[in-house]
């Protein structure tokens, strides 16, 4: 099962919002993507805390319909 | 998650001081995130357990559930959960990584 980059990025915004959303489809094959997060929503959090704010918006979606999503963030 | 399962990654993260959740071994990595976390700690010569959690699923499922964190692989030092693939490598090229080696006293390569 693969997931639509747009609706990654939709998810994360949702979840976070005002947060710059930049993701790229790494194999082309809509399994494997990379999304850079930048958001002041990160300040004064660690970086487990912010990757979980952003599988947290993916509700459950990580590890499943979605295999692979390597994250950055940033403040 | 099972009462076995919790018992089984308490002990791993308790007696040994580096931790790799990982799918595959060291050796025999079945996965390029996996593997990228794996040869990181050998290149700092770290001494680490790899935790092959596709031997079970109880595991595999289980310690997703245990660090609240929903991919694999997954490093714990000194029985603290630092990050997945993608924190731990950003974490070894920005020099956090060899930080808190030192801070928890585990012996790794210095230069």
């Amino acid at each position: 099962m693969a997931m639509d980059l747009k609706e990654i990025e939709i998810l994360i915004k949702e979840a976070i919002p005002g947060a710059i959303v930049e993701i790229q489809d790494l194999a082309g094959d809509g399994n494997h993507y990379s999304a850079t997060v930048t958001s002041a929503e990160f300040s004064g959090k660690n970086k487990i805390e912010q990757h979980k704010m952003v599988y947290n918006s993916l509700k459950g979606k990580m590890g499943n319909e979605l295999h692979a999503l390597a994250i950055k963030t940033k403040e | 998650m099972d009462q076995p399962t919790k018992d089984l990654i308490n002990n791993e993260i308790t007696n040994n001081e580096v931790c790799l959740f990982m799918k595959g071994t060291p050796d025999a990595p079945q996965c390029g995130f996996s593997m990228t976390i794996s040869n990181l700690l050998k290149i700092l010569e770290v001494n680490f357990k790899g935790i092959n959690v596709l031997e079970s699923q109880s595991l595999r499922e289980g310690i997703k559930e245990f660090s609240d964190w929903p991919t694999i692989p997954q490093v714990y030092i000194k029985g603290e959960f630092v990050g997945g693939c993608d924190i731990v490598k950003e974490m070894y090229e920005n020099g956090e990584l060899k930080k808190i080696l030192e801070e928890k006293e585990i012996i790794h390569k210095k230069s």
